[in-house]
């Protein structure tokens, strides 16, 4: 179909942009932290490892992930099977409302749960600054990769494949450990492996909840480059960290291969039931009474306590975001961190847009192993954390084009978190526009120039308004790399609320602007929701 | 009238059409039966222009079609899953090649209301094709294949995602929408009864090439090979040495096999041959007795009645009526 030359053509400009905004600045942070005084050196790689303070840096960041990871799958694989197997009154319902957290901005999520835990709690008790803070926190944030995860794999397994496990004299926890577990073991491992690297590379739920008295490499990353001016240091560990996320990122590919490899039988219908016995009753209420406690707690107090002044309910707070009393003065007035929010959402939304569609397009069309390396090459930005890559932007993006200065920059760093969701979004769309359908058209006598926008570009428009919103939500949510290059001008919605915070006496401040954030990303959530809901059959 | 002169596709080393030929006359309904790997829907695609053939030609009157792109070849295609556009409303999928014609839209409009008239699915323009059963999608696609009118209608295993029942029904329609509409058709399949029912001439493809090209009266009666005479589903093929000890000879010496047909088998107690019989089946109507010779002959005859397992049957068998082959 497409030639060699204008596929080679179409890739040159998604290669082209990751090239200079994702692999130079990576090659910059090893370049800094090899060549400290521009020779080279391993004193900040001894520096770093010899140093106490940063071992037990890593071993927080490395434990504390192991923990959150465990008690993540403790809470979300019952989950999974609960939605997976059993029908009940409002389950689509509560299923999309675990899908809430996993869309919420990380400032949103660390300011939500000092609502609940952090002082001031209507609980009574202030965790903040502990490690439970955190890893409560880190659930709520990754449950929903769980249920969906190994949920979705679940209902492909057949009940029957358990039935004959028990036909042929097994017991319930014998068929749940020999038969079930096993298969089920890859999409658990992925999902955990999906975990894990989001609470390794946790960093606005760690500064917000771990008060600095937990910090993990990315906070650290982020402390030595912007407070104390140690780009070596920094470098580093940011090294460090890429060591660890590859790590991750190999062993999430293992299992996702093995999960891929598909089921000897999928169920032909729906396999779902009503619970029929008070006991099953018992494990579905139980289960998502958890969740449900989990999710809707932080979200819930968040918006009340931003709407609670000392005498009663009122929008005190949200008056004050309008006209900011002296004492919360921050850069710029909090309406101007929305309107600037909203202008880099714009761009980031373009860029993102059409390098994810050329990308996508280069992923679909082409093969062999130039298209395999593309499509990990598009893959790369995920599994990198959101410090590091604003770490590199910071350190690299001066020469040999000062962008460091130009408004840019932060639409060109969310865009880079972004493309990898517009291309899984449209590829898979891509992909199931059968070439059959395109060969139908061809045979009732469409040109391809025809077929194509008779076909394939109303079936992909859908998706790229889903990876559109993506970007959106991403980019108006985006904390990590914005941290490290915003400057007091360009504040957004998610700096000026971790600004907020540390203004004594702007918490209800703070939440109220986490409730704006919340809200907008809300409305893009919605429309991917409304846009996916109205897939037809057959695609 | 289609042409497909020494039709060669190669895919690297293998060929999945090994110089095929094939003529189809005007309004005759044309089946391409054979097994699964042997080419027949690569034929299809072919001929429609979504294979590009490494030798042959394919002529429409005489005239070579090959250098035509698929959209303006006017063949139509009917995909075996139907493909149909799953954004598009019901009158959407069928107007959609007539809308390649830019017609306007009053024409295409009583157009789409004649088709789904003639496929028996009228009142059904609005519907959204994620909502229709396998019947009706097969019918929408039929419809779709159908409205723009093209000389020559090519269908990949129409009926082969239907249930028996509804398929049986669906056939007898198309096959009168064929007459109807007076269709140069191209139908592919594996199924013998749905050939044989539709067909007014069966073509039977092997490894890429045309074995046998006859109706389906003649390809029964008078099966080429004994290939295509088991591949059809003849039953009682024998061996000419099975059948020398039946004191059955051959016509010609080259002949290496033989066709007993059921209706040549007579049971009679004086019979000058026997058998044990080891099935006794009742078949709608008939019995279909397994009658077993001797270690490598295993006849079946037709019986009014029911014959006990395991009791010695003396048979002849009429001479005249036993078809020989020579393989080749």
């Amino acid at each position: 179909m497409r030639s060699k030359r204008s596929l080679l053509l179409l890739a040159a400009i998604p290669v082209a942009y990751l090239a200079y905004f994702y692999i130079y600045p990576l090659a910059t942070i090893l370049i800094t932290g090899l060549f400290p005084d521009g020779r080279f050196a391993l004193s900040a790689f001894v520096d770093v490892a010899t140093d106490p303070a940063v071992r037990s840096v890593a071993w927080f960041t490395l434990w504390q992930a192991v923990l959150s990871t465990l008690l993540t799958l403790l809470l979300g694989v019952p989950g999974a099977y609960v939605f997976a197997r059993y029908r009940f009154p409002g389950r689509s319902l509560l299923r999309s409302i675990t899908l809430v957290p996993f869309v919420l901005p990380t400032v949103v999520v660390g300011v939500a749960f000092l609502a609940v835990l952090g002082p001031g709690s209507p609980l009574g008790i202030d965790l903040r600054g502990s490690i439970w803070a955190i890893l409560i926190a880190h659930v709520f944030y990754n449950l929903s990769i769980v249920i969906r995860g190994v949920g979705v794999f679940w209902e492909q397994i057949d009940p029957r494949i358990e039935e004959a496990a028990r036909t042929l004299g097994a017991g319930r926890t014998r068929v749940f450990r020999e038969v079930t577990l096993p298969l089920l073991r890859p999409a658990i491992l992925s999902s955990a492996a999906l975990v894990f690297l989001f609470t390794f590379t946790s960093f606005g739920v760690i500064l917000i909840l771990g008060d600095l008295r937990h910090t993990t490499l990315e906070v650290e990353i982020w402390r030595q480059a912007t407070a104390f001016l140690r780009l070596d240091l920094a470098s580093a560990l940011a090294v460090l960290q890429l060591v660890g996320v590859t790590a991750i990122l190999v062993l999430y590919g293992k299992a996702r291969k093995q999960e891929t490899g598909g089921l000897p039988f999928r169920p032909s219908g729906e396999v779902a039931r009503r619970p029929s016995s008070p006991g099953e009753w018992l494990l579905v209420g139980a289960t998502l009474t958890m969740i449900l406690t989990i999710v809707v707690t932080p979200i819930a107090l968040l918006v009340a306590r931003s709407l609670s002044t000392p005498d009663g309910f009122g929008f005190d707070h949200y008056a004050h975001l309008l006209n900011p009393p002296a004492a919360f003065q921050l850069f710029v007035s909090p309406l101007e961190a929305v309107r600037n929010s909203l202008g880099f959402a714009l761009p980031a939304v373009l860029i993102a847009g059409v390098i994810g569609l050329l990308s996508a397009t280069v992923v679909v069309s082409g093969s062999g192993r130039g298209g395999r390396v593309f499509d990990t090459m598009l893959m790369l930005p995920l599994g990198t954390s959101a410090v590091t890559i604003g770490f590199g932007f910071l350190v690299a993006l001066g020469h040999p084009i000062n962008l460091r200065s130009t408004l840019l920059i932060i639409p060109i760093a969310h865009s880079l978190v972004a493309i990898p969701f517009v291309v899984r979004s449209t590829v898979p769309v891509m992909e199931a526009v059968q070439h059959r359908l395109r060969e139908a058209a061809f045979v009732l006598g469409a040109s391809p120039r025809r077929a194509w926008r008779e076909i394939d570009l109303p079936l992909i428009a859908r998706a790229l308004a889903v990876g559109g919103l993506f970007a959106f939500a991403i980019s108006i949510g985006e904390f990590g790399a914005t941290s490290f290059i915003v400057r007091p001008s360009t504040t957004t919605i998610p700096i000026a609320i971790f600004r907020l915070l540390g203004r004594p006496g702007a918490f209800g401040e703070a939440m109220a602007m986490a409730v704006v954030l919340m809200a907008l990303t809300a409305v893009a959530a919605l429309g991917i929701e409304a846009l996916r809901g109205r897939r037809t059959g057959g695609v | 009238m289609l042409g497909v002169q020494d039709l060669t596709v190669r895919y690297g080393d293998t060929a999945a059409l090994d110089g095929a030929n094939l003529t189809v006359g005007d309004r005759s309904v044309h089946v391409l039966m054979g097994p699964s790997g042997s080419g027949k829907s690569t034929l299809l695609r072919t001929v429609a222009g979504l294979e590009t053939p490494t030798g042959g030609d394919i002529t429409w009157d005489g005239v070579s079609v090959l250098n035509v792109p698929v959209h303006r070849r006017g063949f139509g295609l009917m995909f075996q899953d139907y493909a149909l556009f799953p954004h598009r409303s019901v009158a959407a999928n069928v107007a959609f090649g007539l809308r390649m014609q830019h017609l306007d839209a009053g024409t295409i409009r009583r157009r789409v209301a004649e088709v789904l008239e003639l496929v028996g699915l009228p009142g059904y323009d609005e519907r959204s094709v994620g909502t229709l059963s396998g019947g009706e999608s097969q019918r929408v696609a039929l419809a779709r294949t159908l409205a723009p009118d093209p000389r020559l209608v090519l269908l990949d295993e129409p009926l082969g995602a239907l249930d028996r029942s509804l398929r049986e029904h669906l056939l007898v329609e198309m096959r009168s929408i064929f007459t109807r509409v007076e269709a140069t058709v191209l139908y592919v399949t594996h199924d013998r009864d749905e050939a044989f029912t539709i067909a007014d001439e069966v073509a039977i493809i092997r490894d890429g090439r045309i074995v046998a090209d006859d109706r389906p009266e003649g390809l029964w009666h008078t099966p080429p090979d004994a290939w295509t005479a088991r591949f059809i589903g003849l039953e009682n093929l024998c061996t000419v040495a099975d059948l020398a000890r039946l004191g059955l000879r051959p016509p010609t010496p080259d002949a290496d096999s033989a066709v007993v047909p059921p209706e040549a088998i007579t049971l009679s107690p004086t019979g000058a041959n026997a058998g044990t019989v080891v099935g006794s089946y009742f078949l709608a109507g008939t019995y279909r007795i397994d009658l077993v010779v001797d270690a490598t002959t295993r006849l079946f005859v037709r019986q009014t009645g029911a014959l006990p397992v395991g009791t010695e049957q003396r048979f002849d068998i009429d001479p005249t009526s036993v078809r020989w082959f020579t393989d080749r």
